[in-house]
């Protein structure tokens, strides 16, 4: 299990080799990748800027991961998030998950990332050509989060 | 417990808006929980009162837990407040 803050890029494809040398036991992996659009809220975004709360992060991800496993067979999971200024088409955000069977691994990959999008502290501020805004918190994400109560 | 010293850190929007990414505060007699303290706070008045206003939706955190209003405070604890996260 590891979780990654960190403002330089990532390759999913050395991500998942690592993870998956010598573990015999994982017959599935599931993985997510967020990226930055060139438009929100029907403006367009040339950078954006995230910022996060250094210590708590760390220690929340790791706690929803935690939950995950709690939930489901994880044989192994990464989080990886980017801070700093981004452009559209950058990577922002990694998730895989290991498991057994492919059942588990997907259901605790959006699990993480649901969890991951109302309760992890970042910030984004983006530059639009109004000028630079914050980022506000959408109904959407928690009613996703929402889903996983039950 | 009066006269306890706790770290407040604020985040993003608020951190710009009230100027302010950290400080010392000594809590005044009666400011016990972390509801007690953003009223507190309110009453600096200016962007203080505009961010830390009940209606204002606000996170806050003690020790780098996600907390609620009714949390105890203590000597020593670590104090945030911020925006609803927005990363992924």
């Amino acid at each position: 299990m590891s979780v990654r803050v960190q403002e330089a890029d990532f390759d999913i494809a050395a991500e998942i080799a690592a993870m998956r040398r010598g573990n015999p036991k994982i017959g599935a992996i599931a993985s997510f990748i967020g990226v930055v659009r060139d438009i929100n809220d029907g403006d367009a975004v040339s950078t954006m800027t995230l910022e996060h709360y250094p210590g708590m992060t760390e220690k929340l991800i790791g706690a929803i991961i935690d939950q995950a496993r709690g939930r489901w067979e994880v044989l192994d999971a990464l989080v990886i998030h980017r801070v700093g200024t981004l452009k559209p088409t950058d990577q922002i955000v990694l998730v895989v998950v290991a498991s057994g069977h492919r059942g588990d691994a997907f259901a605790a990959c959006e699990f993480i990332m649901d969890y991951l999008k109302t309760q992890a502290p970042f910030w984004k501020k983006e530059v639009t050509p109004q000028g630079a805004r914050w980022v506000d918190a959408r109904a959407s994400d928690d009613e996703a989060a929402g889903r996983w109560r039950n | 417990m009066s006269g306890a010293t706790v770290t407040l850190l604020y985040f993003a929007r608020l951190r710009e808006s009230l100027g302010l990414a950290r400080e010392e505060l000594v809590l005044p007699a009666g400011v016990q929980t972390l509801q007690a303290l953003r009223a507190h706070l309110a009453a600096r008045g200016g962007a203080w009162s505009e961010e830390m206003a009940p209606a204002r939706k606000l996170r806050a955190a003690v020790n780098q837990t996600l907390a609620q209003g009714d949390a105890p405070l203590k000597a020593g604890d670590e104090v945030a407040f911020f925006p609803p996260v927005t990363g992924g």
